[in-house]
C-alpha cells in the first residue's frame, strides 16, 4: 500500500502546469482530488513518474451560468457541484448525480475535471457529459463529449493537456440518474440517467461498456410515442458490457434495460 | 452481600474517550530506537515450486539492512507452526507448516523471504527486487473437486487432500424413515475476510546481553503466543513479553499465531535490530486467516404436525493449505447442529479439505453461525414442505426442560426459547405484518419475514473439555486483584480487551464485589510481564463468563482476608464480622465501621494477626463446571425487488438472552456489531479466488464488500434474563450472538419473500445479480422464460 517513488511539483497556473507536463512526457500524471490515482498509485498499478499538483490553480474552481449554458471548472469540487444553488436551477441531475459520488470525504476532495479525464466507465458525470452533448473544454481546444471517451481510461488529451472546463447545456425538465450499486459509496453497478430537454428525452448509461453509453434507440422510441417500459427494452440494444465480480454481462443488460425504464418514470 | 450498584449499570465505556480521540496506543504507534521496517516476499502463485532466490539487485537498494529466506530463519526458529486437536482429536494429515517456505509454496500470499530496511518505503522498493523463479504446479482450489480422486493435490507428495473425515454420530436411518416429509439441502458458507479496522502487526526488540525478547503485536491471547514462541525461538516464557496494546478488531482472527508473528522476532535476533512489520490491507484479506469457508450437505425429517424428527449433516471444510491453529474448532458446527429443538436422532459428520487457499481459522462465532444457519435453515424448509407458519414448527419443538443434555454429550444450562420468541414476534407485530405480505402479494410485492431462534455455546470452558481440545492447556482463567495502600485496586487479567469493553465492565464487577468506588479500579490486560502466570486470551463470547468470574474470585478472596484482618483490629471473631458495600462491622455496632481502604492500609503496617502476611491481594483461576448457552430469536423483515434482485432489509429485530447483565450498553453494542456482520455474511462478504489461476480476487475493500452503517436498518433490540446456573454471576457471552442469528434471519427472510415463485432456498451471499439469477430461474420453471414484469 506504498507507492513506487515519483516528483511531485505544484503548479499554480494552467500553463505553468502544462509546462511541466511537457517536460515530463508521459510518464506524468496530472493531480486534482486524486480520489482514482492515488489508490490506483498505493496498489503499485499506476507508477507515474511525477505528479504535476494543479489543486492551487484556484481560476479552475467555479460554477458559472452562462445563458442556456452551465460552465463548470475542472477543479471543481463535487460537494460545491451537490449544493450549489446554481447547478439545482440550470441542470439539478448534476447536483443529484454529485451527491451519490463515494462518500463525504470523496465528495469533499473529488472533482468534476478529475473524474472527466479518468474517463472510468463507472463514472458518473461522463454519462451526463455524453447524453446532454456537453463539451469539454482543455487549455488548447474544446472537444465533444461524444469524441472525449473514446475507451476505457482512454481520452483525445495530449501528454502537455489539462481538462479546464465541462460546459453543459441548461436543462431543468423532468430528469432521474439511479446509480444501482450494493453499498451507498460504492460506483455504479450499472447506471441510467433520463433527462427531457426542449421537449425530447436523453438517456444516459453508466458502466455497461468502456465508456459512457447514451442510449440512442430508447430516446428515438420514446420520440415516436412508445411507453417508457416498451423503450427501454431496448437501452441494451447494441451493448457489449464485460462481466465482473459484481454483475454478469447479461445482468447488466437486464439492469440497463430496468434502471431505464425506472429513471423515465421516475423523473420529475 | 452487597447491594448491587455497579452490576448492570448503563454507564460509558472508558476506554472510550482515548480511543475516539485518536489517542488510543496501537502497535504501529510504538516505536525502539534503530528500529528497521520489515516487508515480506510472497508467493504470487497457489501452488508452486521455489527454484531459486535471487536477492542480488535487492541487496543493493537504498535502505536495505538484511534480506532472509528459509536457510537464515532456520537457524533461530525450529519446529512447525502449532494444530490444536480441537473438536477434530485425530487428524489424518497436518502438513508441516513453517513460517516461511522452503520448497513448495501451498497458497497465495505464503513467505517466501522478507527484506529489513531503514525507512518503511525502501521495505516494498526493495522486496519487489527479489526475484524468485517459480515452477507452478497444479492448484486445489475448490474443496469439492479436491475430494476426487484424480484432483491434484494441495501438496505434492501427499496421498490425497483428506485433512480429517470424522465421524461423531454414525446414520441411522431407522429414525429417517418415521419422518412424514424429509428436506434435502446444501448449504454453502463462504469464505470470509476477518478485516479488522487495524491489521496485524509485529514489532520485536531483542536484547543480546539479556537475551530476551520483547514483542508489541496485535493480538487476541498473547500469553498463548509468547508460549509458542518460547517453543520456537528456544527463549525461556521469562525472557519473552509479549505486549498486546490497543487492538482495533480481531473477531478471531488474531487468535493463532501467523508467519510473522515468528519471522518479526528471529529477524530481530539475526540482524540485532529492533524489526517493526505492519500488515498492509491486502496483506490481510490475502493472508489473515478466513472463516467459514464450509458447504453442508443436510437432511431433515419430521413428521405431519411438525414434530422434528432426525437431522443428518455432513459438514465438508475448507481447511487451506495448513489446518489452521483453531481451524478444527469449526467442526463444531456438527455439535451444534440441532439448535434449540428436540430431535430424535441427528447424525454429524465433520470432513476437512486440504486446498491450496489460506487456511481457515475461528471468525467470529466459528462453527456456530454455521450450525444456527442451518439448523434454522432447515426447520423453514420442513415448516414449507408441511404449510407450517415458521414460527410454529419452532415453537413445537423448543427444547423445554433444563439442564438438556444433547445428543453429542453438550449440557445446555438454561434458557426460555419460546418466550424470546414471543418477544420477538411481538416486537415484530407478527401477526399484522403476516397479513400486510398476504395483501402485498397481490401487488407483487415480495416481502419476507425470517425467523432465527439460535442458541449458543461459549465460555470457553471447563478444563476437562478444553484441555484435551488445545493439546494440554485448559481455557480456564485468571485474574490479580491488588489493593493499594490507599485503597485504590488494579485487577490484573489473562483475557485481552479490543472492543469488549473489559477497561468498563470488569470494574463494574470489582466495584459491587469489594465495595469501592468503580473509579477507583484500573483493569490491566494486554502484557505477559503483568499479572498472573497465564492468561487465556478473548474469543468465544468466554471473557466474561470465564474471565469475570475470575475476577470475581480473586476480590472474593481479597475481601476474605480483608475481613481477617478487619475481626483482628475489631477484636472481634471473624464470624461476627460484617461486610456490607465496602464496609466492616461488627454484628450489632453497625455504627462503628471500617471501609476496605482502612483495611488495605492497616495491612502494610504493623501488628497483623499471627501469620497473616502484608498486604492485600489475590489471584484465582476459575475453572467454570459447564460451558454456558445464550439464546434468542432474530427477525428480519426484507423486500425483494425481483426486477432486479435487490434486497431491501426494511427492520431487524433481535431479542437475546445472555443471563445476567454487567453493562447493558455493552451488550448492546455487541449485539450491534454481531448482527451487522452476519448480515454482511448474508447479504455482501465474500472471499473470491479464480478457481483456475489460484488468484485472489477480492483483495481489495473495492470488491470485497464490507457494508457500512449506511447499508443497515435500525436495530431494534429487546431482551430476556435467563441466569446461567453456571457461575455465581449468572452471566453468560454476548459477543457472537448477533453474528450467529442474524445470516440465518435474513436468508429465511429472502427465501420467504421468494416463497411465490418457488424458490426454497438461496446461498449466501445473496446478491443481487445471483438473485436475479435464481428469479430468472424460477421464472423459466414456471412460465417458460417470460421476464419478470410488474
Amino acid at each position: 500500500m506504498i507507492p513506487a517513488a515519483f516528483e511531485y511539483v505544484r503548479a499554480s497556473s494552467v500553463d505553468e502546469a502544462s509546462k511541466l507536463l511537457k517536460k515530463y512526457g508521459e510518464d506524468a500524471k496530472v493531480l486534482a482530488g486524486g480520489h482514482s490515482l492515488i489508490p490506483l498509485m498505493r496498489l503499485r498499478l499506476a507508477q507515474p513518474k511525477a505528479l504535476v499538483d494543479i489543486t492551487g490553480i484556484k481560476e479552475l474552481d467555479y460554477i458559472k451560468a452562462d445563458g442556456s449554458k452551465l460552465r463548470i471548472g475542472a477543479l471543481t469540487r463535487h460537494v460545491e457541484i451537490q449544493n450549489s444553488a446554481v447547478v439545482k436551477d440550470k441542470l439539478p441531475i448534476l447536483a443529484e448525480v454529485a451527491s451519490e459520488v463515494g462518500d463525504n470525504q470523496v465528495r469533499n476532495m473529488g472533482t468534476i475535471g478529475g473524474v472527466v479525464a479518468h474517463a472510468d466507465a463507472a463514472g458518473d458525470y461522463p454519462t451526463i457529459a455524453l447524453m446532454l452533448d456537453a463539451e469539454i473544454v482543455t487549455n488548447h481546444r474544446t472537444i465533444a463529449a461524444k469524441d472525449f471517451f473514446t475507451d476505457l481510461f482512454t481520452t483525445p488529451l495530449g501528454a502537455d493537456e489539462i481538462v479546464t472546463e465541462i460546459v453543459f447545456p441548461a436543462a431543468n425538465g423532468p430528469h432521474k440518474y439511479i446509480k444501482f450499486r450494493r453499498r451507498l459509496f460504492d460506483w455504479a453497478i450499472v447506471g441510467a440517467a433520463a433527462q427531457k430537454i426542449n421537449g425530447d428525452w436523453r438517456i444516459g448509461l453508466t458502466n455497461v461498456g468502456p465508456t459512457p453509453v447514451r442510449a440512442k434507440a430508447v430516446e428515438d422510441a420514446l420520440k415516436k410515442g412508445a411507453k417508457p417500459e416498451d423503450a427501454a427494452q431496448h437501452a441494451s440494444d447494441g451493448l457489449n458490457p464485460s462481466g465482473d465480480l459484481r454483475a454478469s454481462p447479461e445482468y447488466k443488460k437486464h439492469l440497463a434495460r430496468v434502471l431505464t425504464k425506472r429513471a423515465i418514470e421516475q423523473a420529475k | 452481600m452487597a447491594i448491587t450498584t455497579m452490576i448492570g449499570a448503563k454507564i460509558h465505556r472508558r476506554e472510550d474517550p482515548r480511543l475516539v480521540s485518536g489517542e488510543g496506543r496501537y502497535t504501529d504507534d510504538f516505536t525502539r530506537p534503530g528500529m528497521v521496517y520489515m516487508s515480506v516476499v510472497r508467493s504470487p502463485h497457489a501452488h508452486a515450486l521455489i527454484k531459486s532466490i535471487d536477492i542480488t539487485a535487492a541487496a543493493k537498494a537504498p535502505g536495505v539492512v538484511a534480506i532472509y529466506t528459509h536457510k537464515d530463519f532456520a537457524k533461530v526458529v525450529t519446529g512447525t507452526m502449532p494444530a490444536a486437536p480441537a473438536f477434530v482429536a485425530e487428524k489424518k494429515q497436518i502438513p508441516p507448516r513453517f513460517p516461511i517456505a522452503e520448497k513448495e509454496v501451498a497458497y497465495q500470499g505464503e513467505p517466501v523471504a522478507v527484506v529489513l530496511t531503514e525507512t518503511k518505503y525502501q521495505a516494498l522498493d526493495a522486496a519487489n527486487l527479489i526475484e524468485v523463479d517459480y515452477e507452478p504446479l497444479p492448484a486445489v482450489m475448490d474443496p469439492e473437486r479436491a475430494l476426487e480422486a484424480r484432483s491434484p493435490k494441495a501438496h505434492s507428495g501427499a496421498p490425497d487432500n483428506v485433512g480429517w473425515d470424522l465421524t461423531y454420530i454414525p446414520e441411522d436411518d431407522s429414525f429417517m424413515k418415521q419422518a412424514d416429509v424429509v428436506v434435502k439441502q446444501r448449504i454453502l458458507q463462504q469464505r470470509l475476510a476477518p478485516t479488522p479496522m487495524e491489521t496485524r502487526g509485529v514489532l520485536a526488540e531483542y536484547s543480546k546481553p539479556d537475551q530476551a525478547m520483547t514483542i508489541w503485536m496485535s493480538s487476541q491471547n498473547p500469553h498463548f503466543i509468547r508460549l509458542f514462541l518460547a517453543g520456537a525461538l528456544g527463549i525461556p516464557e521469562t525472557r519473552i513479553r509479549v505486549i498486546s496494546p490497543d487492538v482495533g478488531g480481531g473477531f478471531g482472527s488474531k487468535i493463532s499465531p501467523y508467519s510473522e508473528d515468528y519471522l518479526v522476532p528471529a529477524a530481530a535476533k539475526l540482524s540485532g535490530r529492533p524489526v517493526k512489520w505492519i500488515e498492509t490491507r491486502t496483506e490481510s484479506i490475502q493472508t489473515t486467516t478466513h472463516g467459514r469457508g464450509q458447504y453442508f450437505d443436510v437432511e431433515a425429517g419430521a413428521k405431519k404436525d411438525g414434530t422434528l424428527v432426525a437431522l443428518k449433516v455432513t459438514q465438508y471444510l475448507d481447511i487451506g493449505a495448513y489446518v489452521g491453529t483453531f481451524g478444527a474448532f469449526q467442526a463444531c458446527a456438527c455439535l451444534l447442529s440441532t439448535g434449540a429443538y428436540n430431535w430424535k436422532h441427528v447424525s454429524a459428520r465433520t470432513v476437512g479439505i486440504l486446498t491450496n487457499r489460506v487456511p481457515t481459522d475461528p471468525y467470529r462465532g466459528a462453527g456456530r453461525p454455521e450450525a444456527a444457519h442451518l439448523c434454522e435453515r432447515m426447520i423453514d424448509l420442513l415448516a414449507g414442505a408441511l404449510h407450517m407458519d415458521p414460527a410454529e414448527i419452532r415453537r413445537k419443538n423448543f427444547i423445554t426442560e433444563f439442564p438438556h443434555t444433547s445428543h453429542f454429550g453438550l449440557v445446555y444450562d438454561s434458557g426460555a426459547y419460546e418466550n424470546a420468541m414471543d418477544k420477538a414476534m411481538e416486537m415484530t407485530g407478527y401477526e399484522k405484518l403476516r397479513k400486510e405480505q398476504e395483501e402485498g402479494r397481490k401487488k407483487g410485492k415480495y416481502l419476507g419475514i425470517g425467523i432465527s431462534s439460535w442458541i449458543e455455546i461459549c465460555g470457553f470452558g471447563p478444563s476437562a473439555a478444553t484441555a484435551p481440545a488445545t493439546g494440554g492447556l485448559a481455557l480456564v482463567e485468571s485474574a490479580q486483584v491488588r489493593v493499594f495502600p490507599t485503597g485504590s485496586v488494579t485487577v490484573y487479567v489473562g483475557t485481552h480487551s479490543h472492543g469488549q469493553g473489559h477497561d468498563t465492565t470488569f470494574p463494574q464487577i470489582v466495584a459491587d464485589t469489594l465495595g469501592v468506588p468503580y473509579d477507583m479500579i484500573e483493569l490491566r490486560h494486554g502484557d505477559t510481564a503483568e499479572g498472573p502466570a497465564f492468561g487465556y486470551g478473548t474469543y468465544g463470547s468466554r471473557s466474561l463468563a470465564v474471565g469475570g468470574m475470575a475476577v470475581h474470585k480473586a476480590s472474593k478472596k481479597v475481601v476474605d482476608k480483608a475481613k481477617k484482618l478487619a475481626a483482628h483490629l475489631f477484636e472481634a471473631a471473624e464470624e461476627d464480622v460484617v461486610f456490607d458495600q465496602g464496609q466492616f462491622y461488627v454484628k450489632g455496632s453497625p455504627d462503628k465501621r471500617k471501609a476496605l481502604g482502612e483495611i488495605a492500609f492497616a495491612s502494610f503496617g504493623a501488628g497483623l494477626p499471627e501469620g497473616m502476611e502484608h498486604g492485600l491481594e489475590a489471584v484465582a483461576y476459575y475453572d467454570p463446571s459447564n460451558f454456558v448457552w445464550p439464546f434468542g430469536t432474530h427477525i428480519a423483515v426484507v423486500e425483494v425487488d425481483v426486477e432486479t434482485g435487490a434486497v431491501d432489509l426494511q427492520r431487524y429485530i433481535a431479542v437475546d438472552d445472555c443471563g445476567n447483565i454487567i453493562n447493558p450498553m455493552i451488550v448492546d453494542g455487541q449485539i450491534h456489531g454481531g448482527i451487522a456482520q452476519g448480515i454482511a455474511q448474508a447479504l455482501y462478504e465474500e472471499v473470491v479466488y479464480d478457481d483456475e489461476t489460484g488468484q485472489l480476487k477480492t483483495g481489495t475493500l473495492i470488491d470485497y464488500l464490507v457494508p457500512t452503517m449506511n447499508e443497515f436498518p435500525n436495530f431494534e433490540l429487546g431482551r430476556t434474563i435467563t441466569p446461567s446456573p453456571t457461575n455465581e454471576l449468572g452471566v453468560k457471552g454476548i459477543g457472537e450472538a448477533g453474528t450467529i442469528a442474524s445470516s440465518g434471519a435474513i436468508i429465511n427472510a429472502i427465501c420467504d419473500a421468494l416463497s411465490p415463485l418457488g424458490i426454497k432456498h438461496v446461498d449466501m451471499p445473496a446478491s443481487p445479480d445471483r438473485l436475479w439469477k435464481q428469479i430468472q430461474q424460477a421464472h423459466e420453471h414456471s412460465n417458460g422464460g417470460k421476464e419478470v414484469r410488474k
